[in-house]
Parts: structure tokens; sequence; C-alpha cells
């Protein structure tokens, strides 16, 4: 396992994701529903991306595709240099281990699993051993070196969220994705995700997308995109909470 | 991912142990079958090779027949001039002659003491001579010498507190004869052989009773020091007469084993299907759970995808669980088992029917079959829900109520459904119609067409359930109001789980049915046979309703003032074309109380028999060609050929024959059979069934206590006895494959309620009161056990005309109270199996059950 300092040269030069106008129709005839309508982005490694959008815009469909969780209908989508949407579910599931990792607004922890046991789980799954310095660093630096043993129901919404992020992070991905990471959270524990996310990208240079309708949340990225009608409609880079609110207020409106 | 399964496991428990309790009750009775029938045959084997311990050659009786299995098939004897010749041979150390049979011992209270089945072995001993044969030990007195004593076996004595110097009563040949116990004896070293009763006289008393003067039942030899047993045992062939017949001692007690084992195979056999059934059942209740389970941890299972678990590491988790459980609960079940064993011999010995004791066996055998079919069963219930599990998109994880796409359209379904249930028919009527097959195959042939009958009815239930939870829910809605008519909703909405949990009991209840319509066409025809035969006004038969008894109770009721006719059926065994058959006797007076329709011949026709007449039946008849005038020959088990003429042929009325193949007169028949016996008599006497007339009978049977009086009605009844014994024992080795059924349903409810906390939370939220939401589970549980019923008894009574067909079975008839019976065991099933789960559901927080995910 690589320290800290000995990121790989890929991440911080090139693009971690790669999506080129990608359409995502569902059903069919007159009741079909386009939920993307060409949508081509990159994101650069060790970025941090949001993607906004009022409900129903297309994010979640957009970055469905972008995991390789959902095929897109038309376009294509690359993730560490690889094309993913024509790949068969044993490939996906070999690009997911080595180079995707999720967060889920609702944690999506294993109950019968300790917080650390649940954090290795994507490094047992693929039958590898944690490497002790690097867990205990994670641990440490997402707050739960403490809670080791303990199991999800034993654990606040906000400390569970930590595991979680712990367990996208151990296998330092070439991409993570969260999908809003703080939707099932208060206020005050929802910042400090956000700030754990945030110095996740700024200590290990972590590529995030990070899909949300917070615009708190939103402001932690580098960039932010916003998305209606399954188009990209803007893009701000390093915005304010001000900012993003009256390009919400547009969208909705 | 090992460790994601095992712990998922110790997580789930409840639902663990309820899905492993089909396993477990599967296994103990294959092990349990196992270790009691291993423990008796080693245990007989032990007794036999006792009491052979110091004979090297024994000479016996010789069925001319061959091995009979037949109640009355006590070989024949042998002329006792053999013994002094034996004595003679230059190889031979020493030899004794006994004389063994059948003899009741009768209580204090002037009735048989029961041997529970087990018969009353009679033997002789020699209390002045050599003691080296004798297979018998005092444990009090001494050896009974002269003609008023006896010795009894150490149980009989011990159950029924009989000491030596009491005074017991024996009825063999005759009336009851009073004796003193000289003696308590053990046979083999064990103080019963299973249940039977043991009388033993000194061998010219046993003789006399007997009546066999001059003859011999066994002879026990010695050989001299270096002659091998194989060397005497050629020496002594020579010299036997052609009832006799002579083996080592090894071979004796192998042949005795050999035909013990033979019987317990054959019950082996019988439970184990029973537990092959269990397990089958078990499989539906497995693989529904699993696939529940599977369902609810579609989140689970797609967070597992999303980090990088490959479609086989999930299939593998899901049969690694599934694994774990039939392991566990195997082990579990080989062990209950084992108790099992020990619970039934405990139950044999309060019936009175010991086992010899002798050491449990639990052999390797047991434990490895046992293992392994827990095991492999489970694994193979759990492949669907493990396939289903590849199912679940790695999206599931992050889309709130994803549903797993099902594999197959309703049409499909139906048609895949179809396909199994015609096929199954076809290889059920190819393993009954087919006479080419061996027994084996057709057994195998209409085992699996009836276990792809069920595969096939339990997936054309997942379309049936609909329409059928529609008719049998109404009840609920009128009954249980809303909560009524939610319950009936829940059972539709999710077709495939509501009809496996039902398919489980259908399986249960077409094989009650099944058994019942057959049990119920068996009696039905039995009756009708002896409303046309029976027109005495009653009938004489053994106590226990079905042994041969002496004819001398049959004389004594002669004597009875008033009586007009006593005339018996003889029965016995013969050899005509090569294969076995029943032979009867009959006196001339048997036209006064039987009717049989005559095809050739007439009533008169059993007086005009004469010594070389015979009537057969109409079917026994056509098949062998024969007509009025045709010869046959007879052999009988002494080796002797009767040569008769065909005077009559009859036609019995279905449901049973009064008489055997080949009738002979009765004169005929006693002067070549050694043991003359009666099956049954009938009787007429002036003034007919009347109080009066049944004490005057009554009281002349008193010196038989072996055989007693019947009218026609209860003549029926006894008979029937029979039937319904072995009715209620199917019922209960069929009622583990309804209990393990009744365990799916609960756990269908259980998960099921677990599922819908939210929405349960919602109901009571909204105004629905605890009791509603109980009501709701009971109905939705009585919904699919009546699911069940509605299937199973169709299926069961289909099965039933078919294999009734195929049996030649006299008629059918569909025992309509018993089938009412069994809906109502259904919905009281369906109660049962919905405390637990209506309980917690009833106990569900409101507000926490609102806020479950």
């Amino acid at each position: 396992m690589a320290a800290t300092e000995e990121q790989p040269a890929a991440r911080t030069t090139g693009d971690a994701v790669v999506a080129h106008d990608l359409t995502r129709r569902y059903g069919e005839g007159e009741t079909a529903v386009d939920a993307l309508r060409g949508v081509s982005l990159s994101v650069r490694s060790g970025e941090l991306v949001a993607v906004m959008g009022p409900s129903g815009s297309g994010k979640s469909t957009l970055m469905h595709s972008l995991a390789g969780l959902d095929k897109p209908t038309s376009g294509t989508v690359e993730i560490a240099g690889t094309e993913i949407t024509g790949l068969s579910d044993a490939m996906l599931t070999r690009l997911r281990r080595e180079h995707i990792g999720f967060v889920f607004q609702f944690f999506n922890l294993l109950p019968m699993l300790t917080a650390e046991e649940n954090v290795v789980l994507p490094l047992s799954i693929a039958g590898e051993k944690p490497d002790t310095t690097w867990l205990d660093e994670l641990l440490g630096r997402t707050g739960i070196a403490k809670r080791r043993t303990h199991r999800p129901s034993e654990l606040s919404g906000g400390e569970q969220q930590r595991v979680a992020i712990s367990r996208a992070l151990v296998t330092k991905p070439t991409i993570l994705f969260a999908d809003e990471p703080t939707g099932n959270l208060d206020s005050k524990t929802g910042g400090e995700i956000l700030d754990l996310i945030r110095s996740s990208v700024d200590a290990y240079g972590q590529t995030i997308v990070m899909v949300t309708h917070e615009a708190r949340a939103a402001v932690i990225a580098d960039r932010i995109l916003f998305i209606a009608d399954g188009l990209i409609v803007k893009e701000l880079a390093q915005a304010s909470t001000e900012d993003v609110l009256t390009v919400m207020s547009s969208l909705t409106s | 991912m090992t460790r994601v399964a095992l712990k998922g496991l110790l997580g789930r428990k409840l639902r663990a142990f309820l899905t492993g309790l089909a396993i477990v009750l599967g296994v103990a009775m294959i092990s349990g079958t196992y270790v009691l029938t291993d423990t008796i045959k080693s245990a007989f084997g032990t007794v036999f090779t006792t009491v052979y311990a110091k004979t090297d050659a024994v000479i016996s009786g010789k069925n001319a027949l061959g091995n009979s299995n037949n109640n009355n098939g006590l070989p024949p004897s042998f002329p006792a001039s053999l013994l002094p010749k034996v004595e003679k041979l230059p190889a031979v150390a020493a030899a004794s002659g006994g004389i063994s049979d059948l003899a009741h011992l009768v209580g204090r209270d002037g009735k048989v003491i029961s041997g529970h089945g087990a018969p009353g072995l009679a033997f002789s001993v020699h209390p002045h001579g050599d003691q080296r044969f004798n297979p018998l030990t005092l444990t009090a007195g001494t050896w009974p010498v002269g003609p008023h004593q006896l010795d009894i076996d150490a149980n009989t004595a011990s159950k029924n507190h009989y000491a030596v110097g009491d005074t017991i009563g024996v009825i063999a040949r005759g009336p009851v004869q009073q004796y003193t116990i000289a003696g308590i004896v053990k046979i083999g070293g064990v103080s019963s052989l299973g249940g039977a009763t043991m009388a033993i006289f000194d061998f010219p008393t046993a003789q006399k009773i007997f009546h066999k003067e001059g003859l011999l039942d066994g002879i026990d030899v010695a050989a001299k020091p270096g002659i091998k047993p194989a060397e005497l045992v050629k020496e002594i062939k020579p010299l036997l007469p052609p009832t006799a017949q002579v083996r080592t001692a090894k071979a004796e007690a192998e042949q005795a084993t050999k035909d013990t084992n033979g019987f317990l195979s054959i019950f082996n056999d019988f439970l184990l299907a029973f537990a092959g059934v269990a397990l089958f059942v078990g499989v539906f209740v497995i693989a529904n759970t699993l696939s529940i389970t599977v369902t609810q941890r579609t989140r689970e299972l797609a967070t597992l995808r999303t980090l990088g678990a490959y479609k086989r590491q999930v299939q593998a988790s899901v049969l690694m669980e599934a694994g774990v459980i039939g392991a566990l609960a195997s082990v579990s079940g080989l062990f209950i088992g084992l108790g099992l064993a020990k619970g039934l011999n405990a139950l044999f010995v309060h019936l009175g029917i010991d086992l010899p004791q002798a050491g449990t066996v639990f052999a390797t055998r047991t434990i490895v079959v046992s293992l392994a079919v827990g095991i492999i069963v489970t694994l193979l219930s759990a492949l669907w829900p493990a396939f289903r599990a590849t199912r679940v998109p790695p999206v599931s994880a992050v889309r709130e109520g994803a549903v797993l796409q099902p594999l197959l359209s309703g049409q499909a379904v139906t048609s895949v459904a179809l396909a199994t249930i015609a096929g199954a028919v076809a290889l059920m009527l190819v393993g009954l119609f087919v006479n080419a097959l061996s027994t084996t195959q057709r057994l195998l042939a209409v085992g699996v067409g009836a276990a792809a009958i069920f595969l096939g009815v339990a997936l054309l239930a997942k379309i049936l359930v609909p329409p059928l939870a529609g008719v049998l829910g109404w009840p609920a809605t009128k009954i249980g109001g809303a909560a009524g008519a939610l319950a009936r909703g829940n059972a539709m909405r999710n077709p495939s789980r509501t009809a496996a949990a039902a398919a489980a009991l259908m399986i249960g209840l077409a094989l009650v049915t099944l058994v019942s319509v057959l049990a119920s066409g068996l009696k039905t025809t039995f009756e009708g046979a002896v409303n046309k035969v029976f027109t005495a006004d009653y009938a004489l038969t053994a106590t226990d309703n079905f042994s041969p008894f002496t004819a001398t109770p049959a004389t004594a009721l002669k004597k009875v003032p008033g009586v007009a006719v006593v005339s018996g059926v003889r029965a016995g065994e013969g050899k005509a074309f090569g294969s076995r058959i029943g032979v009867t006797g009959v006196s001339g007076d048997i036209d006064k109380v039987v009717t049989v329709n005559w095809q050739a011949g007439s009533q008169a026709t059993p007086g005009q028999l004469g010594a070389n007449g015979a009537f057969t039946s109409k079917d026994y008849a056509k098949k062998h060609h024969l007509s009025l005038g045709s010869p046959i020959a007879v052999e009988t088990p002494t080796g002797k050929t009767m040569h008769l003429v065909i005077k009559g042929i009859f036609a019995p009325p279905k449901g049973g024959s009064p008489y055997g193949d080949v009738t002979i007169s009765t004169q005929r028949f006693d002067r070549e059979y050694q043991n003359p016996q009666d099956i049954y008599a009938f009787v007429d006497i002036a003034g007919g069934v009347t109080a009066a007339n049944t004490a005057k009978l009554t009281n002349a049977l008193k010196p038989f206590p072996d055989a007693k009086i019947a009218t026609e009605s209860q003549f029926k009844k006894n008979q029937e006895q029979g039937i319904n014994t072995l009715l209620n024992l199917l019922f209960i080795l069929l009622s583990l494959s309804i209990i393990i059924s009744l365990f799916g349903i609960v756990n269908t409810l259980v998960l099921t309620v677990y599922e819908r906390t939210r929405e349960i939370g919602m109901l009571r939220a909204v105004g629905m009161t605890r009791r509603q939401v109980r009501s709701m589970i009971r109905h939705e549980s009585i919904v699919t056990a009546l699911i069940g019923a509605a299937l199973g008894i169709p299926v069961g009574i289909v099965l039933a005309v078919m294999v009734g067909r195929a049996i030649k079975y006299p008629a059918f008839t569909v025992p309509w109270v018993t089938i009412l019976v069994f809906v109502i065991a259904a919905i009281v099933a369906g109660l049962v199996a919905a405390i637990l789960p209506a309980r917690r559901a009833g106990r569900l927080n409101v507000l926490e059950a609102l806020q479950y995910e």
C-alpha cells in the first residue's frame, strides 16, 4: 500500500472520469422518460465535483451511469482510462474493486459487522489484508479510531457515515462517488461530514463526485455542475452559498 | 465474505432456527430409524449367537414350501426316530431333541397375557439331562418336571407379578389348563424376545400338550472334538426325512438373524420413506424462507456488489449460510434421533414390547447418512434463492424499493408448471401400469412422479393464489372486517411467497388425503363383502381378530343348547402352479352360514367336496385356466402333494373373499395339515342375535380365552381395526411433514411482519388496534393454510384414483367427513401458525415502526 505522500502520478494529472454525450431513457413509447439528454463531463484527478439539481433533474441517473451502476442508453464513460459501458458484470465488478468507492445517503453498513469490519469489507471481499498503518491513519482521520469494535446500531448517524467514508477510502479508489452523503443527517453532523469529505481531497488527493441538493454541501466542491431536465445547464467553480442558491432558484422557478 | 455470511447468520438466529427446524426433524427421523433398527438387529444377533453357543449343528423341521412368512407358518415336525440315529453317528458327541410351538399364557383374570403382537412361544427342556444345549437360564426356581409344571420368562413374570409356586393358565391345543410355576427363565441372556411370552415344559409334557408324541421340532447336536460343524452337517444330511433340515449352528443363527433383519429392513425403509417426505416438504420451507431473506437483504447484497463482490461471491455467501444451517440442523437432528430411538424403545417397553436389551448401536453409517442427507437437502433448497441473489443489481444499493425482476413471465410459469405436471403424471402412469419394470423401478417412478406433481402444482400455485385467496379469503372479509380484507389482500400480494408456504402444507395434506381415500375404499368394500357373505348369527375369531386358532372352541360351542350350526374355515398354505397359495378347508354346513356367488357349482358344493374335491375363486380359475373337472395338484408344507379336482368356482365379493385360492374339505385338510387351525368359524343359533344367546356363547368360550364371538357388525369393526391402526400410524408419520409445513407458514409470516413493519406502524397510526393487527395476521395465515388444503386435497384424491386403478382397487370412495376434518384442521393449523407472528406484529411500537427503514 502506498503511503499518503506517494499517490500515483496518474491521480494528480489527467482525468479520473470522462463521460461523453450520455443519454438515458427509461421506458418505451409514449411513456418514455429521458432522464439524461446528452451529458458530457470530465473529472480531473484530485478534484471534488458536486452535481446539483432539483428532484428529477437526472443527477442520480448521471451518478449511476458514471459509476457503472446503470447502463446509459447511449454515450460513453471512461473510468481510469477504461471504457465501462460495454463491460461484462464480472469486469465491472473488478473495476469497482480497483477504482471505485461509494458513500451512500443511508450509509449501507452491514449491521452484523463491527465498524472496523465494515471499513475493511472491500478488502475482505477482494481477499486482501488491510495495511494496518494505513488503516490506523485513516480511522484516525475519519475520527472513528475509538469506535472500531462497535456495531452500526451502537453508532450515531454521523459516526455511521464516517465508517462509510472510511470504507470508501480504504481501497484508495480512483474515484469516489458520494450520493447525498449528508441527506440523512442533521445540519451540525452534516457539516462535520462535509469537512471530512473535503479533507480527504486535500490530504489524500482523493477524486470525488458528490451528488447533492444542498447548497452548503455543494460549496465545498472545487467545481459545481448544475443539472436540470437531463442536461448540464451551468457550471460554477469555488462558489459561495449565495451563488449556488441563486442558480438553484433560477432552475426551479 | 465468509465472515459476512456467518455473522449475518448469527444476526438472524430465530430465522435460522426456524429454517433449520425442517432439517432437524427430517434428519432426526433418519437417525432415529437407523439407531432403532440397528440396535434391535444387533440385540437379536447377540441373542441368536448366545442361544447356539454350545451347539455345532441344528436339525429343524422343514417347510416344503420354503420359509414361511405366515402366522400359521410353524414348520412341520419330524419323527423322533431321527434322534437315536443321529446319536449313533461317529462324529456326534451329544444330541438333544426338543419341541417348540406356540401357546398363550392365561392370566389370573382368565384372559390371554398379551405379547402385543409378539407370539406366545413354547419350548421343551430336559430337566434331568445334559443342559449344554439349553438356551435358557434359570433366574429363580427349577426346571419344570412332570405334567403339572412349567417355567415362564422373567419379563412376563415381573410384568404380571408371578413367582415360583404360583399357578398360571396355558392355552395350547385345547381348553385352558393350569400349571404350577416351577421356575423363571431368561433366553439367550435376555428377559424377553420382543415381548413374546414363553411357556417351558419338560419334554414329555410338551409332546403331549402339542399332540406331538413321537415327533420332534428340533435336535441340537454337538460334534466330537476336532470335527468341524460342516463335516457334522454332511454326516447328518443322509439321515434326514423329507420334513427335516440340518444347518451348522452358525448358519442357523445367521438365518434367524436374517429373518428378523428382513422384517426390520422393511420397517426401516418404511420409516425412511416418511423421513424423505418430511425432508421434501422441508425443501419448500427452506427455499421459501431463504428466498424471502434474499429479497429482504436486497440492499445489503447490492451494497456488497458495489464494494466489489462478484455475483458468485454473493451466491456463495447464500449457499454458505444454508450450508451452516444445514450442518448445525443435521447435527442436532442426528442426536435428537438418538434420543428419539431411545424414546421409541421406552414407548415399546411401556406397551409391553420389550426389545432385547443391548447397547444402543450408533453406527458410522447413521452419522454419515444423516449429516450428508441433511446438508445436501439444505444446499439443494438454497440453490434457487442463491441464484436469485445473483440477480440483485448493484444499483439496488442506492435505489429505494428496487424489486427483483421475476425470471419468468406468468405465462411461462404456467407452461412450465403444466409441462411438469404432465410429465409427472406420465411418469407415475408408467410406474403404476407398466408391468415389465421391476418393483424398485416402479416405486422409483411413482415416487419421483409424485414429487414432480407436487413441484408442478407448487409452481402453478403462484398463478392460482390470487383467485384462490380471493375465494378462500372471502369469509375473512366477513368475519374480520377491515383486518380480514387486508389479510386477503396481503395473501394475494406476493403470490409466489404465499404459494410456497401453502405448497409445503399441500404435500402433507395430499398424502393424508391419499391414504384416507384408499383406506375408506378398503373399508367400504370390506363391509360390502361382509354384508354379502356373512349370513350367520355370530362369528368366532381369535381374541386378536386375526390369529388362527384350534378347532376346540368351535367344538365347545356346538354343545351350547340352541346352536344349530358351527362351521369353521380352516386355513393353511400350499403350493400350486409353482407359487404359494392360501388353502382353506370347509365342511358341508358352511353353506348355512357363509354365502358366495357361484359361477360353477352351487351353495351345496362345499358339502360335496369329499376327499379329492376342491373349489376355487373366479380369478384363480381364470389365471390357471381351471374349469369344472380340472385337476389341480397342491403341495402341503410337509412336502406331500394333494391331487384334487375342481368341483366349483365362486365369485368372491369385492373387498374380500372368505376363502383362500383353493378350498378343500375339512376332513381332507385335517388329514394333511399337522396342526389344523380355523381362521374363523360361524355360528347359527335359535333365536339369532340376542343378549341371552351372546351370554350363553361367551360363557361356553370361557375355557378358550384365545377365542371370542362377534356379531356381524362387531366382526366388521374388529376386522377394520387393523386398517384403522395402520391408518393412524400413517397419519402420525405424515403429521411430521405437516408440522414442518406449519413452521414454513410461521416463518413466512414472521418475515412478512418484519418486512411490513413500517406499513403496520402506519396502520396502527391511522387507528388500527393491536387486536385488529393480530387478527389481520391470523386471517392471512388461515387463508394460506386453506390454499394449502384447496391444493392438497384434490391432488390427494387424484393420486388415490391413480394408485387405486393401478392396484386394481375394488372401490373408490371419498371420505367426505374425514376431508372436512382436514379442512378444519388446516384452519386450526393456520391459527396455530399465526400465534407467534401475530404477537410480534401486535407488539410493534407505532413510532419506532414508522421510523423503521
